[in-house]
């Protein structure tokens, strides 16, 4: 099976505009041949799914590093409602270990710390890329 | 930059040179080349074939007079210490006010405002999702919760320190305090610590409130303002700080820093100010990583280098005006999540750079600042290790103790090229503000960024506890996010409705209009109107929306 790359929108939400971490990381994921969306910081959950939803992307990663992350179960609860559940959402940065289980459970499917590696933020996001299209096709929409 | 070198002469030095040298060889096979994080390569020793005293007077001189590279002041930390500025910013009003008034009692001597990120995008309390509400610095919106802040502050007698981007609402808002409390503005010293718009336009978007042109006149209208209203005010701090973290070399940082200042001298002569009233006042804010030697000579060379600019660039007769007066903040960049309390390592090595490097105010950062907003146990940590470093290790003694090392007198030398050589790639770009509208320092900063990273990754810079002596059960303990109480954000957003309901608002409407009116026409000090906005009660989201509506919003270039 000759599938088309992986695509994966980069973005940031809420007010914050570190974006250091998120630049490097969608060099990372260019390199490894995926196909990057890239937003500029404070976009609003609505543009997200909007954009989420137009692109076609397998896998949302969401950058926060001050305090941002607090909003992604909304982000979560959008893509569901808008009928986009088979897209992965992970996110990078710092998130307190409280709320690490919080996102987890609002369907976050990964959470990469500060300190993760190349090789297993690039397998980890085309792994769940993968799940996404599998889910996709399956049709169940989570 | 070529400079020869004078030979002293040293009977059997060069003997003595090539038997060590062999000696060296012997014991090191396969030696990959070193290099700092400019990139500079590091040799194993250096001698007075690298540097020697025969430059002293040309090089170094004495602290407080050209060339400056040992201090801007005659008894550096003996006379002053350096201001201990830690950056305080939490919840509500209540709770900022809490916090900085233990700061103080714990020996700070300088006050610091960090305000809530939706303040600094612009927008007051009743316009943002609540969830994001006091998780990063304190709420302040109006003239009250001001107020609020700084209960039994003596603001006319510390020094404040605003992070305070374009249009300057918070500084807007103090000084309408200080007139209501019969405080003379003539009293308060202090800096705007975000003037920088460049910076923001680059490196941290989240400051950038208004478009670029618009962000360009407010700053000068900013610094016209202070010339004429506010002695003690540094109405500019030109911030390297911000360009570091999002990946520059220090080297670049530098540069960009001294190309962003040199842009806004030329802007304010633009305007017939006279360099030797304007730039005493120009202030500096650098980021201070972990390459200990590295920092020293950025900060020494670019002191220097700066004295030279103003000199010969600009003319500037008045020594005061030659003085590179910069606040320190150890790099949060370098602290980990891994075993965190290695951090205070981390900062503590940073901190001594910085005092080294002949700061006049630091930042410790916190140990725990990877894992969340400090808590109160690793903010007094951080500030302990100040006090440490000054009462128990006396670092503050000795003036410039490392002037005259062979090896950091090479290093400034080269540093001070290198700084050098990122002003000229911007001059040739058309100047700083010409250079970030184009993307290119944006462009440098993410290659940088991208560069490090891959020296991380392949095991090139060995991070303790990341990709080097990990430990099992290394991971942090669970920590909270300090939020406020929902309680508590609630009582703030009805304390704001009240606010709004119980101004003359006849009066705010015309302080509105006369904003807006001021920034269609320009040739009227925009900044005077902020502050007479913020006295008629107009909040701070009021203020910048209606800016925006006239001058466009700040948008970064996205560039990745």
């Amino acid at each position: 099976m000759n599938a088309s790359p992986p695509r994966i929108l980069l973005t940031k939400i809420g007010f914050d505009g570190h974006d250091r971490g998120s630049r490097v990381v969608a060099a990372y994921l260019r390199d490894a041949g995926m196909e990057v969306i890239y937003t500029g910081p404070w976009q609003s959950v609505e543009a997200v799914v909007k954009l989420a939803s137009e692109e076609d992307v397998d896998v949302v990663g969401v950058s926060s590093l001050a305090s941002d992350h607090v909003l992604v179960p909304k982000l979560t609860a959008a893509l569901r409602e808008a009928g986009l559940g088979h897209v992965r959402v992970a996110v990078g940065g710092i998130v307190p270990d409280e709320d690490v289980a919080r996102l987890l459970e609002a369907g976050v499917s990964r959470i990469f710390h500060p300190g993760s590696r190349r090789e297993e933020i690039c397998a980890e996001v085309a792994r769940l890329a993968k799940q996404a299209r599998a889910a996709d096709v399956a049709g169940s929409g989570s | 930059m070529s400079r020869e070198l004078v030979q002293l002469s040293l009977p059997g030095f060069d003997a003595g040179y090539e038997r060590w040298e062999e000696a060296y060889q012997a014991q090191i096979v396969d030696e990959a080349p070193r290099y700092n994080r400019s990139g500079l390569p590091i040799k194993a020793l250096y001698t007075p074939r690298d540097w020697n005293d025969g430059r002293y007077l040309e090089e170094l001189g004495f602290p407080g007079d050209a060339p400056m590279t040992r201090g801007i002041y005659p008894s550096m930390h003996r006379g002053r210490s350096w201001s201990q500025r830690q950056l305080v910013g939490l919840g509500t009003p209540e709770d900022y006010n809490r916090r900085l008034r233990e700061v103080l009692a714990a020996g700070g001597t300088a006050l610091s405002l960090i305000p809530c990120n939706s303040v600094y995008r612009g927008f007051d309390a009743d316009q943002v999702d609540p969830t994001l509400l006091g998780t990063c610095g304190a709420v302040v919106n109006t003239i009250e919760d001001m107020g609020l802040c700084l209960r039994e502050v003596p603001v006319g007698r510390i020094s404040t320190s605003l992070n305070d981007p374009s249009p300057f609402t918070l500084l807007a808002l103090l000084l309408a305090v200080a007139r209501r409390r019969g405080i003379d503005w003539k009293s308060i010293t202090g800096t705007s610590n975000q003037g920088d718009y460049l910076s923001h336009f680059v490196a941290n978007h989240m400051f950038f409130r208004l478009a670029l042109p618009g962000a360009r006149r407010l700053l000068l209208d900013h610094i016209e303002f202070a010339n004429r209203e506010l002695p003690g005010w540094n109405p500019v701090s030109v911030v390297g700080q911000h360009m570091q973290q999002a990946g520059a070399t220090p080297a670049q940082a530098m540069g960009f820093t001294l190309a962003s200042a040199i842009q806004y001298a030329e802007d304010c002569r633009g305007r017939g100010l006279d360099p030797d009233e304007f730039l005493p006042r120009f202030t500096f804010f650098f980021d201070i990583s972990v390459s200990f030697f590295e920092e020293i000579a950025k900060l020494r060379g670019g002191r220097r280098l700066w004295g030279r600019i103003v000199r010969e660039r600009f003319g500037a007769r008045n020594p005061r005006a030659w003085r590179f007066k910069f606040h320190a903040q150890t790099s949060g960049a370098d602290l980990t999540r891994e075993q965190p309390l290695n951090n205070a390592a981390r900062v503590t090595t940073q901190a001594i750079a910085a005092i080294f490097g002949g700061h006049q105010s630091l930042h410790t950062d916190a140990y725990d600042e990877a894992l969340s907003t400090p808590t109160e146990t690793a903010a007094r940590v951080a500030i302990q290790t100040q006090n440490i470093l000054r009462e128990e290790a006396r670092l503050g003694d000795v003036i410039d103790p490392l002037g005259g090392s062979y090896y950091v007198e090479t290093l400034t030398d080269e540093m001070e090229a290198l700084i050098e050589a990122v002003i000229t790639r911007i001059d040739e770009a058309g100047g700083m503000y010409r250079a970030v509208e184009a993307g290119l320092v944006q462009r440098m900063i993410g290659e940088s960024a991208l560069a490090f990273q891959e020296r991380v990754e392949c095991g090139e810079q060995l991070i303790v506890g990341v990709n080097a002596y990990r430990a099992e059960g290394q991971e942090a303990g669970a920590r909270a996010l300090p939020r406020p109480e929902p309680a508590a954000i609630d009582a703030q957003l009805a304390r704001l409705a009240r606010f709004k309901a119980a101004r003359d608002q006849a009066n705010v409407r015309g302080a509105l209009d006369r904003l807006a009116r001021c920034a269609e026409q320009s040739d009227q000090n925009l900044f005077a109107e902020v502050v007479a906005a913020a006295g008629a009660g107009v909040t701070h989201g009021e203020m910048v929306a209606r800016l925006r509506g006239v001058l466009g919003d700040g948008q970064p270039l996205v560039v990745a």
